[in-house]
C-alpha cells in the first residue's frame, strides 16, 4: 500500500474520492506518524487521537451516505495553536493559557470543518507568535527535521515542521511579520501569507491586530493552493475582511505558464550580508526564471530600509494593548489569588508569572511607544514608514507583476544560537516584514539545499494586494521545473526520522 | 481624614471667585443589540447571561460595529447642532480595570463622530428665565464597561469586600460620551446652568427616542468639571472631576458643594489637587477618589480591529431632515398657540402630559379642557395606580370624543367622569361605555318640565320667591330636577326652562 504520510493533500483527495483508502485510515496513518518522530520533532502540543479519529469517521460516513464532499475531505492538518478551536487546548504557547478552552470555533476552523478536513492537533509556536524561532514556546523548542539541532522557524515552526516531518501534509499558520514564511524557507515546504483581509482573523489570538494574517501551509504550491481556497473569503465576524470573491488560486497554480510575466528583483532584499549559499540559490532560480520566460527587472524600494524599525514598533505597540487582556479575571491562569493580594496585585503577579521574556520585553517596548510625548515620535513615525512603504510596492507594481528576494537571510539556525541576541532573531524576518506592513501577499517556496550546510533555501514571491493568485502561478511554475530538475521533492533529501 | 471637608458660604465663594464648570455625559444607548456584539443590552438581566465571546473579550473574538449605534450617535450630534465627522475612527483608551474584559475601552480619541455644536438652555433664576448657550466640544461613541459587585465587609465598596463579582452584562452596550467646552459666565448661576444642561440635553436626547435616559438606571451619567478662578480674566484654576452625579438635583449641589469647597482650599492658599471624586447622594458630599499623581496615559491609539467610518453626507442629510422638532422649540411654540402662562405651561410639562394633550388638541378639544382632563382627574387616577399618564387606557381620541359631547350638552363633567371611569374599565369606546351605563342627558323638554313642575309643586314657596326676584331660589328646584333625573339633566337648561315656565327674564 502507498505510504500514505508522504502523500500530497492532492493525492489523498484522490485517493480518498477514489475509495482506496478511508478518512480513518489515513488519519490513523498521520497520528502513527506523530506517535512515532514527535517525542523528537516536538511540532504538536496537542493530539487529540479520539477525537481525530471521531471527525474521520464521520468524514467517512458523509462519503458514504453520497454527499457531495470537498476537494480536501478526509485530508488531515495541522492547526496552528493561535486558531480558538471550540472545547480544545488553545495556549498560543503561553502557560498563560494553558487550561483555557475556547467555547467558540475561530473562522478558519469553522471553514475546514465546513471542507471536511481532519484536525490532527494543535502546533507550536513561539509564545503569542513573538519570535522567529519556535524556542520561545512556554513548552520546549520544537525541533527542525532536516536537523533536529536546529530551529524550524518561527513563531509557526510547528506547523512548518509537521509538514517536513510527514506528520501532517497541511498544516495553518499566521503570518504577522514572517511566521508563515520564513518557517517554510528552513523547513524546505511552501506557506503563503495572504492578502491582509483574504482569511479571517476572527478566532485568531491577536498578535499584532493589524499584520496578522492567518494562512495555507503544505510541501506543495497546489496543495497549498487548495488550503488557501478553503479558508479564505469574507467573514461579517471580521470587520478587516475583505468582501470580494476569491481568485481561483489551484487554476493558478497548474497554469505552468511565465511568458511575459514580469519578475522584480528588489534591490534593497537582494540578499547583501545573506548567506552565500542563499544567495547563490536565488541567483540560480531567477536565472530559472528568466530562462522560463519571465522578464526579470530590478526595482528599488528604498523605505524598506526602516521597516524593521517600523514593525518593530507597531507589533508591539498593538500587541501591548492585545495582550493586556490575560489579567487572570476571566479565564486562562490565576497567580496570587491568596486572599493576601489585591485585585491588581493578582492582575501583577498574572502577567509576571503567565507572560515569557519575549513577551514581557515587546509588552514594554510597546507600552513605551504608545506612551504620550512619545506616541508621535515612535507609533506616529512607524506609521508614516507604512505609508512609505506601500508607494514603494505601489511603484514597483507599475511594472512587475510580482516581486521576488530570497525569504530569509540564512538557513537554519542552531537551537540556543540567538536566543540571547533579540536583534539578530528580529533580522530573520528583514525580507518579510515590508509585506505584513503594506498588507499584500507572499508566498516562500523552496529553491534547493545551500552548498555549504546542505539546508533548504526558500524564494520568497510578492504580489499587490488581492494578486494571490499571482503568487501561485509564478509559484507553481517555478516549482514544476525544479522538480524537473531535481527529479523528486526537496524533502526526499532529508535525513530519515 | 475626615470626610466632611470645610465650606465656604455660597454667596461669599462667588465674590471672591468665577467657576468654571465643564459637564460630561454618558449617554447610554436603547439599540437592541451591544455596539460590537449582536448580544441583548436589556437592563437587569441574571449576571452574565447576556455575553458571548466578543464582549467578554474572548482571545480571538473580533468587534462589529453596529451601524444602528452610528446611527443614533449621528442624531445625538444633529440635534446638539455639531458637525459630523466626514472620516473618523475608533481608539483604544488602554487602562487596567476588571470591570473592563479586554483591559482596554474601545473609545474615540481625536476623531469624534460629533464635534462644535451647541445646546440652548432656560435657567431659572430669581430674575426669570435666563437663556444660556452651553457650547459642545464633541460627542462621541464608546462602549459601556461590566459591573463589580463588591461581596462582604460593610459597606459594599472594593476596600473591605471579601472578594468581588463581576457581571459583564452591560459590557459593549453602546455609549455615547457628549463633552461640554468649559462654560464660562455662568457666574452665581453655575449650579442652576449645570442642572439645566443635564436637563435639557436629557429631554433632548429622550425626543430622539435612542436612550431611555434613566439616571436613576444609569442610562444618563454625569460627571461634573469645576475649577475656581479670581476673575474671569483669570486663567483656568486647576480642577476636579465629579463622578457619580446621577440625578438632576445632585448635578446642582455636586457644583454647589464643589464651589464651596474649593473657595475654602484657595482662600486659604491652598492647591487644588487634580482628582477624581465621588458624589454621594446620600450625604451630600464629594470624597476624593484616586489622586492622578501624574495625567493618567491612556495609551490611545486607532483601533486596528475596525475599519473607519465615514458617514456619507446623503445618510447625515437624510437623519437631518428626518430629526424631530427641538424640545425646547416645541414647548415654546405650543404655549404661544394654546395661549397660556409660563406657570401653566410648566404644569404641563412637569406633569409629562404634553405629548398627551397636544394629541388631544389635534384631536378637536379645546386646550383648557384637554389640560383639564390630562392634569387633573387623569394624574389623580394614574397617581393612584402607580402608572405613567400614557400607560392609562385611554387615549387623545377619547377624550376629545368626551369634549364634543359635553360642548353639545349631551354630556356633563360628573358623567364624563363616569364615561372616564367605563373606558379605562376597558367597557368600550366613548358611545359604548354611554350607552352601556345609560350616561346620556335627558335633553327632551317635556320629562324636565314634567320634574321642574314637580318641584314647583313641592315646594310651593319657591315660586313666589322668584317671581320676587330672589332668583338664587331656583337651585332649589334645579337641585330637585337634578335628583330627580339622577345627573342626568343640563342644570343650566334646567334652570332656563324653569323660567321660561314662570315667565321671569334672568
Ligand atoms: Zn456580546
Amino acid at each position: 500500500m502507498t505510504d500514505l504520510i508522504k502523500q500530497t493533500a492532492r493525492q489523498l483527495s484522490d485517493l480518498l474520492r477514489a475509495g482506496d483508502v478511508s478518512a480513518h485510515e489515513v488519519a490513523v496513518a498521520h497520528l502513527d506518524r506523530i506517535a512515532a518522530v514527535d517525542e523528537r520533532v516536538h511540532a504538536f502540543l496537542h493530539v487529540d487521537r479520539e477525537y481525530t479519529l471521531a471527525r474521520a469517521d464521520q468524514v467517512d460516513a458523509k462519503r458514504a451516505s453520497g454527499a457531495a464532499m470537498g476537494v480536501l475531505a478526509g485530508v488531515p492538518l495541522a492547526l496552528k495553536d493561535v486558531l480558538a478551536m471550540k472545547g480544545q487546548p488553545t495556549t498560543c504557547g503561553s502557560r498563560m493559557l494553558e487550561h483555557w478552552r475556547p467555547p467558540y470555533n475561530a473562522t478558519v476552523v469553522e471553514r475546514l470543518h465546513a471542507a471536511d478536513v481532519v484536525i490532527l492537533g494543535k502546533t507550536n509556536m513561539d509564545e503569542f507568535a513573538m519570535g522567529s524561532s519556535t524556542e520561545f514556546s512556554a513548552y520546549g523548542p520544537t525541533h527542525n527535521p532536516w536537523d533536529l539541532d536546529r530551529i524550524p522557524g518561527g513563531s509557526g515552526g510547528g506547523s512548518a515542521a509537521s509538514l517536513a516531518a510527514f506528520e501532517a501534509p497541511l498544516a495553518i499558520g499566521t503570518d504577522t511579520g514572517g511566521s508563515i514564511r520564513q518557517p517554510a524557507a528552513v523547513t524546505g515546504t511552501v506557506g503563503v501569507k495572504p492578502t491582509y483581509g483574504a482569511v479571517s482573523r476572527y478566532g485568531l489570538v491577536a498578535l499584532a491586530s493589524s499584520l496578522d494574517q492567518a494562512g495555507p501551509c503544505a510541501r506543495t504550491v497546489e496543495d497549498t493552493a487548495l488550503l488557501h481556497m478553503a479558508i479564505a473569503g469574507y467573514d461579517p465576524k471580521d470587520s478587516t475582511s475583505i468582501n470580494q470573491p476569491v481568485a481561483d488560486m489551484v487554476a493558478a497554480a497548474q497554469r505552468r505558464d511565465l511568458r511575459g510575466m514580469r519578475i522584480g528583483l528588489v534591490k534593497e532584499l537582494s540578499g547583501q550580508g545573506f548567506q552565500a549559499g542563499v544567495r547563490q540559490r536565488f541567483e540560480e532560480a531567477v536565472a530559472l526564471y528568466t530562462s522560463l520566460g519571465a522578464d526579470v527587472v530590478e526595482v528599488s524600494c528604498p523605505s524598506f530600509d526602516y521597516a524593521l524599525a517600523a514593525y518593530y514598533l507597531i507589533l508591539p505597540s498593538e500587541a501591548s494593548s492585545n495582550l493586556a487582556k490575560f489579567d487572570g479575571m476571566r479565564y486562562g491562569l490565576r497567580s496570587g489569588d491568596d486572599g493576601e493580594h489585591s485585585v491588581e496585585q493578582v492582575m501583577g503577579l498574572t502577567r509576571a508569572a503567565g507572560f515569557g521574556p519575549e513577551v514581557i520585553r515587546r509588552i514594554m517596548i510597546g507600552t513605551y511607544a504608545l506612551s504620550s510625548g512619545y506616541y508621535d515620535a515612535y507609533y506616529g513615525s512607524a506609521q508614516k514608514v507604512r505609508t512609505l512603504i506601500q508607494r514603494d510596492f505601489n511603484a514597483a507594481f507599475t511594472t512587475c507583476d510580482v516581486l521576488i528576494s530570497p525569504t530569509a537571510p540564512t538557513t537554519a539556525f542552531k537551537i540556543g544560537e540567538k536566543l540571547d541576541d533579540p536583534l539578530a532573531m528580529y533580522l530573520n524576518d528583514i525580507a518579510t516584514i515590508p509585506v505584513n506592513l503594506a498588507g499584500n501577499c507572499g508566498m516562500s517556496l523552496p529553491i534547493g539545499l545551500a552548498p555549504e550546510d546542505g539546508l533548504p533555501v526558500g524564494l520568497q514571491i510578492i504580489a499587490p494586494i488581492n494578486g494571490d493568485d499571482r503568487l501561485y502561478q509564478a509559484g507553481g511554475a517555478l516549482e514544476a521545473a525544479l522538480h524537473a530538475q531535481w527529479g523528486h521533492h526537496i524533502l526526499e533529501e532529508a535525513p530519515a526520522l | 481624614m475626615s470626610k466632611t471637608a470645610l465650606l465656604m458660604d455660597f454667596d461669599q465663594a462667588l465674590e471672591r471667585f468665577d467657576p468654571v464648570l465643564g459637564l460630561e455625559v454618558h449617554v447610554e444607548l436603547s439599540t437592541n443589540t451591544k455596539m460590537f456584539c449582536s448580544c441583548s443590552t436589556t437592563f437587569g438581566g441574571e449576571p452574565n447571561t447576556q455575553v458571548c465571546p466578543v464582549c467578554l473579550g474572548l482571545p480571538g473574538a473580533l468587534p462589529v460595529v453596529n451601524e444602528k449605534g452610528v446611527e443614533a450617535a449621528i442624531r445625538i450630534g444633529l440635534a446638539l447642532n455639531c458637525e459630523i465627522a466626514e472620516w473618523c475612527r475608533f481608539s483604544r483608551k488602554n487602562y487596567f480595570y476588571p470591570d473592563m474584559p479586554k483591559n482596554f475601552q474601545t473609545s474615540q480619541y481625536d476623531e469624534p463622530i460629533a464635534f462644535n455644536g451647541y445646546l440652548d438652555v432656560a435657567v431659572p433664576t430669581d430674575e426669570g428665565v435666563m437663556p444660556f448657550r452651553v457650547l459642545i466640544e464633541r460627542a462621541h461613541m464608546e462602549e459601556d464597561t461590566g459591573k463589580a459587585l463588591h461581596q462582604g465587609g460593610a459597606t459594599g465598596r472594593i476596600h473591605g469586600a471579601d472578594y468581588s463579582l463581576l457581571d459583564y452584562n452591560r459590557a459593549g452596550i453602546p455609549l455615547i460620551e457628549i463633552v461640554t467646552k468649559p462654560i464660562v459666565g455662568a457666574g452665581r448661576y453655575a449650579p442652576e446652568v449645570a442642572k439645566a444642561y443635564v436637563a435639557a440635553l436629557r429631554e433632548l436626547v429622550k425626543s430622539l427616542d435612542v436612550s431611555d435616559v434613566r439616571m436613576d438606571q444609569g442610562s444618563l451619567r454625569c460627571d461634573v468639571n469645576l475649577s475656581l478662578r479670581p476673575t474671569p480674566q483669570d486663567r483656568f484654576g486647576t480642577r476636579t472631576e465629579t463622578k457619580n452625579v446621577n440625578s438632576l438635583r445632585s448635578v446642582e449641589r455636586a457644583v454647589r458643594y464643589e464651589v464651596q469647597r474649593q473657595a475654602v482650599i484657595l482662600t486659604d492658599g491652598g492647591k487644588i489637587i487634580q482628582e477624581t471624586r465621588h458624589w454621594h447622594e446620600d450625604t451630600g458630599l464629594t470624597t476624593a477618589g484616586r489622586v492622578k499623581e501624574e495625567a493618567e496615559d491612556y495609551r490611545y491609539f486607532p483601533e486596528p480591529d475596525l475599519v473607519p467610518i465615514a458617514p456619507s453626507r446623503e445618510w447625515v442629510e437624510q437623519l437631518r431632515a428626518s430629526l424631530p422638532e427641538n424640545p425646547a422649540l416645541r414647548r415654546a411654540r405650543l404655549q404661544a398657540e394654546w395661549g397660556i402662562t409660563d406657570h401653566d405651561m410648566a404644569s404641563v410639562v412637569n406633569a409629562e402630559a404634553l405629548d398627551l394633550v397636544e394629541a388631544t388638541i389635534a384631536a378637536g378639544a379645546d386646550q383648557a379642557a384637554a389640560r383639564k382632563w390630562w392634569l387633573g382627574e387623569l394624574s389623580r387616577i394614574a397617581n393612584e395606580r402607580g402608572l405613567g399618564l400614557e400607560e392609562l387606557a385611554i387615549t387623545p381620541a377619547h377624550l376629545a370624543r368626551i369634549e364634543a359631547l359635553i360642548a353639545d350638552g349631551a354630556l356633563n363633567d360628573k358623567l364624563a367622569r363616569s364615561v372616564i371611569e367605563g373606558v379605562l374599565a376597558g367597557e368600550g369606546e366613548v358611545d359604548a361605555v354611554i350607552a352601556g351605563r345609560g350616561l346620556a342627558l335627558v335633553s327632551d323638554d317635556g320629562p324636565l318640565l314634567a320634574a321642574i313642575d314637580a318641584a314647583l309643586q313641592a315646594q310651593p314657596d319657591v315660586a313666589e320667591k322668584i317671581a320676587a326676584g330672589k332668583l338664587a331660589a331656583a337651585g332649589a328646584v334645579v337641585g330637585a330636577v337634578m335628583k330627580a333625573t339622577r345627573g342626568q339633566a343640563d342644570a343650566a337648561k334646567v334652570r332656563r326652562l324653569l323660567f321660561e315656565r314662570l315667565g321671569v327674564s334672568e
